[in-house]
């Protein structure tokens, strides 16, 4: 199994620990990852809603790009771990399916940069690959320490499975609570695994109402997982992960209740149940990371790096 | 009738429909057009054509010999064709004798520019021209009608329709699916607007129903096949066994209490899986007709065939079957009322509100067995844990509204969710939140019903539920179920603590209604709703003469509107039968044996097996009598040799080059 | 018929089952939907009845296109007759590329009486496909005596 990859602006910046563990679980199941040559962004940001034509001309560059490496007529699967990547690339390729004015003048766009697009991407997510290609069964198999006991809120956030998606359920989802089943994990079943965490609106400043309310988006988030008995979240997208790990300190101090939650990539999860060692799956990147040792009570493991939290 | 009486003098009248289609189309141009057409003896305009006076332009033309075919360029022969043929008809001749072009539905008011229309309406004219020239002085035959009638579903609208036509003195076979007559109605506690009670005003008629001499019910049984043609229907109609004779069990339940197993285990359909019955059981204390039902997937006996079956020794009657076979019964009958009734919409499809998570959401059929004094909690309102709610909160048009799932508005559920919201602030004294969208409120005395709602306190949210959670954000939310919705009156979002839920879940069509109609030979609208032949002037009817509609299968709807539209499906069925006979359209296939080679194309072509082969004349036969008319016969033929009255292959070529050759 | 010009109109021939098509037609009319002028109807009671001389005829009287309208499969008032209209279409349409007749200027469509919108869009749409094809010269053929 051979996917082409695109890594995305967030893998190689805050989320570069999800890219170490999803190469790392991914050459673990036998799965290659091919990086597109010369990619550019994905369009993920608002520019849809500024120009929706030339969003998908830079998005679908990438298509194009992608369906370049594969022999003629062959269907390409274009990876995208990032969610926000994963359906902006994913728009793009339904925006061409639609065969409407926009399909025509990105047509027209990439061929003056000697680019086709003949529509054979098929725009995948590490979760929907795991879960249809690899299989439930395989990843359980390349399991040597599982994380028994351990409990995992799976956080969705908006961008992986809503409006629509190919492999999960929007209102529902389950994909991800099925992966970490399989390595011997609890998944905990939480109303709000895909409310709404506040996206971009956090990082910009100056700090003021808006602000203040995504925090408390985050927080509700973070408090509900932990009410339910949690001992960490996982999430497959950079920004849900910076948005829920990142700010914790600053929520005890506004809303005057210590959090203290373990935020990780779906990956590292999965890598450290494949014997992976830690360091493969950038866990000395987190801002803080506590896991209870499966099978005994929860103990904190030694992470390096990051300043842990101050109240 | 006259015959064919020498050349054809066409008379060709249009319609100004008012400002309709003068509004839009120059008539007198394509008045002095049509004057022009070959045949054409005379030429009129009218501003109503299918008034009197207008009907009278054309009888009293015929009448004076000045015209012996008619054309009448005006509505949409869906229309009125029925009517010039009968002006044509009063004239003298032949009904048939008579052409329509449709020059409003089709011309007038779907043009923009009016020298178009005009063209357009003269093209139109001058197909119907070419083709009256060569109509045939066709008649229609009359066909009896058989005196039996059939009720398939006995809720409400299918007893009301029973009874009225078994009190007229016909014989009816009133057939139900469920093992017990009443429909949805048998299971709600009180009624809206008046909080009747529900079994109060229904038992009567289902015991009326069962005494009626007229009457033959069948229950847990459905309808297997339709075959015939109006006013002759062949019915085969499935009585599943019961393993118990309907003649001689008296329901007195004996049965139920010596049944080995000594709990009940089985979820009880009749209150939605809230309490539990045991394999052997009757729905309610009042089913009709009275006969205890063995449930073959829970019974021990067959399932295991070990069981000492203490029930067969409990009953005095000796009542009990247990060799009992499903039987087909066969029966003629003139006309069939389809009253199948509705489904409710699944919750379950709407994760957001919980359905299924939350053991406290509850939809409102549970809810109205909870009301209902015989229901699982003798009609006390309560929680799952046996507690009273302190609040409850009502979501409306769950479902409903909704391009997600129905566009539709279930029209009942406003009404029904204040119904609720009385009487479960009446048992159990709890505060009620309704959520609503709109307040649908608008039959007799349903607007007043609203302000008693209000007056009660009820509380009113206006907004769309956006989800129900129990994610506690303070104190006060813990360990509720918390309704988060926009007020659009304050202009806020609003969280809302509730101990109970109640989803106003919308009404759907029967899941099997597809099948049904099939059987039947009718429409589904887009909703899946059976379709009513015109939906203001033929609420009841069909496009298949002789079954006729009545209740929530043809569309949203409560029981006031439930029994008047089966009064009106029975009205017209009496009408049917009353009369005795109908006219069959002329309209069908004809096979000319000199032109049939014989090559049997046509025959295994008929949906309706309506063409035999004569083997020994080497030619085809069509069945006048069985033939409905479609012309697939006509279409295959490689000869010309079948033809279909009124739609040769003649008509139809001049139909085509008249439409082509003057404009 | 005149060369191809920039006004050019086409004229198009369509058979509309009774049940559906015709009836979806109606309700086009009902909702005021303006579509068109090009397309004038000829009723049928059902599709299964269309013999493919009908669409010949059409063409070769001066039609520039030919429009078949019937029920949804399975929804056939007469159980049957639009599959096989269906089928007579599809063989008709080979004979007809054969002929050099443009594969566009002979549809299929099948419009349930519940959508007016769709007479309205097929018409709108055919109408300008047709006209985009220019009108149908057929060499001149002996017409037939109208009888």
């Amino acid at each position: 199994m051979t996917y082409a990859y695109f890594p995305g602006c967030s893998m190689r910046g805050t989320g570069r620990a999800y890219e170490e563990s999803l190469l790392a679980v991914f050459e673990k199941v036998g799965a290659s990852l091919e990086e597109l040559e010369d990619w550019n962004c994905c369009g993920a940001s608002a520019w849809t809603s500024v120009d929706r034509t030339q969003a998908v001309a830079l998005s679908a560059r990438n298509l194009a790009i992608a369906e370049r490496g594969a022999a003629a007529g062959t269907p390409v699967d274009l990876m995208a771990p990032c969610a926000g990547c994963y359906r902006a690339l994913l728009k793009t390729q339904h925006a061409f399916e639609e065969r409407g004015a926009v399909a025509e003048k990105v047509d027209a766009a990439l061929a003056t940069v000697g680019l086709r697009y003949d529509r054979t991407v098929r725009v995948r997510h590490p979760i929907d690959v795991l879960i249809d290609d690899v299989g439930l069964e395989r990843v359980a198999e390349a399991v040597t320490r599982p994380l028994e006991g351990v409990k995992v809120a799976c956080y969705y956030g908006c961008l992986l499975v809503r409006p629509n998606a190919p492999f999960d359920d929007p209102h529902d989802p389950t994909s991800m609570d099925r992966l970490i089943e399989a390595v011997g994990a609890e998944p905990v079943d939480w109303p709000l695994k895909t409310r709404c965490c506040g996206a971009s609106c956090y990082s910009s400043s100056p700090f003021g109402p808006v602000q203040e309310a995504t925090l408390e988006l985050s927080y509700e988030i973070l408090r509900d997982a932990k009410r339910r008995g949690a001992d960490a979240i996982a999430t497959a997208c950079p920004l849900c992960q910076f948005n829920l790990e990142g700010f914790q300190p600053r929520m005890a101090r506004a809303f005057g209740e210590r959090i203290d939650l373990t935020v990780g990539f779906i990956t590292q999860f999965l890598g450290l149940a494949m014997g992976i060692d830690e360091r493969r799956l950038g866990v000395r990147r987190m801002m803080r990371w506590h896991l209870p040792e499966p099978g005994s009570k929860p103990q904190p493991v030694a992470a390096g790096g990051g300043a842990h939290a101050s109240a | 009738m006259q015959a064919h009486d020498g050349a054809p003098k066409i008379g060709v009248y249009i319609c100004h429909c008012g400002l309709n289609i003068a509004g839009k189309i120059d008539v007198e141009q394509v008045v002095a057009f049509a004057a022009t057409l070959p045949n054409v003896a005379v030429a009129r305009d009218y501003r109503f054509m299918c008034s009197d006076p207008g009907q009278d332009l054309i009888r009293q033309d015929i009448d004076d010999g000045l015209v012996n075919r008619v054309v009448v360029a005006s509505c949409s022969p869906l229309m009125h064709e029925a009517t010039f043929r009968r002006a044509t008809a009063a004239g003298g001749i032949s009904p048939f004798f008579f052409q329509m072009a449709s020059i409003r539905e089709h011309v007038s008011w779907v043009t923009a520019d009016q020298q178009d229309a005009t063209e357009k309406a003269k093209a139109l004219v001058a197909a119907a021209v070419r083709r009256v020239a060569l109509h045939e002085p066709l008649e229609r035959r009359q066909s009896p009608v058989l005196p039996d009638a059939m009720v398939v579903g006995a809720g409400i609208a299918g007893i009301h329709a029973a009874l009225t036509m078994a009190n007229a003195g016909k014989h009816v076979y009133l057939i139900e699916r469920e093992s017990t007559i009443g429909g949805h109605m048998a299971r709600f506690d009180k009624t809206f607007p008046t909080l009747d009670c529900a079994a109060c005003i229904l038992t009567p008629k289902m015991s009326e129903v069962r005494a009626n001499p007229n009457i033959t019910l069948w229950t847990y049984a459905d309808v297997v096949s339709v075959e015939g043609y109006t006013g002759n229907f062949t019915v085969r109609v499935r009585r599943r066994p019961r393993y118990v004779d309907e003649d001689l069990c008296t329901g007195c339940l004996a049965c139920i209490d010596a049944c080995i197993n000594k709990k009940a285990k089985v979820p009880d359909e009749w209150n939605e899986g809230l309490s539990k019955r045991k394999p052997i059981y009757i729905p309610f204390p009042q089913a009709t007709p009275p006969v205890v039902v063995v449930d073959p997937e829970t019974c021990i006996w067959f399932k295991t065939g070990k069981c000492p079956r203490p029930c067969i020794d409990a009953c005095e009657r000796d009542a009990f079957d247990f060799e009992q076979q499903e039987r087909i019964e066969e029966v003629k009958v003139g006309a069939i009322v389809l009253a199948t009734g509705f489904k409710e919409f699944d919750a379950t499809r709407i994760p957001a509100y919980g359905y299924g998570r939350y053991p406290n959401v509850y939809t409102s059929v549970e809810v109205e067995r909870l009301v209902n004094a015989t229901g699982p909690t003798q009609g006390e309102i309560v929680l799952r844990d046996g507690t009273r709610p302190q609040t409850v909160g009502i979501i409306h048009c769950v479902g409903s509204r909704d391009e997600r799932y129905n566009a539709y508005c279930s029209r009942v559920c406003c009404m029904y969710s204040l119904k609720l919201a009385h009487l479960i602030r009446e048992r159990s004294g709890a505060e009620v939140y309704d959520f609503y969208i709109d307040m649908r409120t608008a039959g007799k005395g349903y607007e007043e019903f609203y302000d008693k709602l209000m007056q009660e306190g009820t509380h009113f949210v206006r907004g769309r539920v956006a989800g129900v959670t129990d994610e506690a954000t303070t104190p006060e939310e813990e360990g509720k179920l918390i309704v988060r919705a926009e007020d659009t009156l304050l202009g806020a979002a609003r969280r809302i603590p509730v101990d109970m839920v109640v989803l106003a879940v919308g009404l759907e069509p029967q899941p099997d209604a597809q099948d049904v109609r099939r059987l039947f030979n009718i429409g589904c609208g887009a909703e899946g709703f059976f379709t009513e032949r015109h939906p203001k002037l033929a609420p009841v009817s069909t496009f298949t003469d002789g079954i006729f509609l009545a209740g929530a299968c043809q569309g949203p709807k409560d029981i006031p509107d439930s029994v008047a539209q089966a009064g009106a499906a029975a009205a017209e069925v009496l009408a049917m039968v009353d009369r005795g006979m109908v006219e069959l359209e002329p309209s069908t296939a004809f096979i000319d044996p000199a032109a049939c080679s014989g090559c049997r194309t046509c025959v295994g072509l008929c949906p309706f097996a309506a063409i035999t082969f004569d083997h020994d004349r080497n030619v085809a036969e069509v069945n006048e009598v069985v033939c409905k008319g479609c012309g697939i016969c006509v279409g295959a033929c490689p000869t010309g040799a079948a033809q279909q009255h009124l739609f040769t292959d003649e008509e139809i070529f001049n139909e085509i080059e008249g439409v082509l050759a003057y404009v | 018929m005149s060369e191809p010009d920039e006004t050019f109109e086409p004229r198009i021939v369509a058979f509309f089952c009774n049940w559906c098509t015709y009836t979806a037609a109606d309700l086009a009319g009902i909702s005021r939907m303006t579509y068109a002028p090009n397309v004038r109807v000829v009723r049928l009671m059902c599709s299964g009845r269309l013999d493919p001389q009908f669409v010949l005829a059409a063409l070769r009287d001066g039609a520039d296109g030919v429009l078949i309208g019937g029920c949804h499969p399975g929804d056939c008032h007469y159980q049957l007759g639009n599959y096989n209209a269906q089928r007579r279409v599809l063989l008709l349409k080979r004979m007809l590329r054969a002929m050099g007749i443009e594969d566009e200027r002979v549809r299929l469509e099948w419009i349930s009486a519940a959508e007016g919108e769709k007479v309205q869009r097929v018409c709108n749409e055919m109408t300008e496909q047709v006209r985009a094809l220019g009108p149908l010269h057929l060499a001149a053929v002996p017409r037939r005596e109208a009888s």
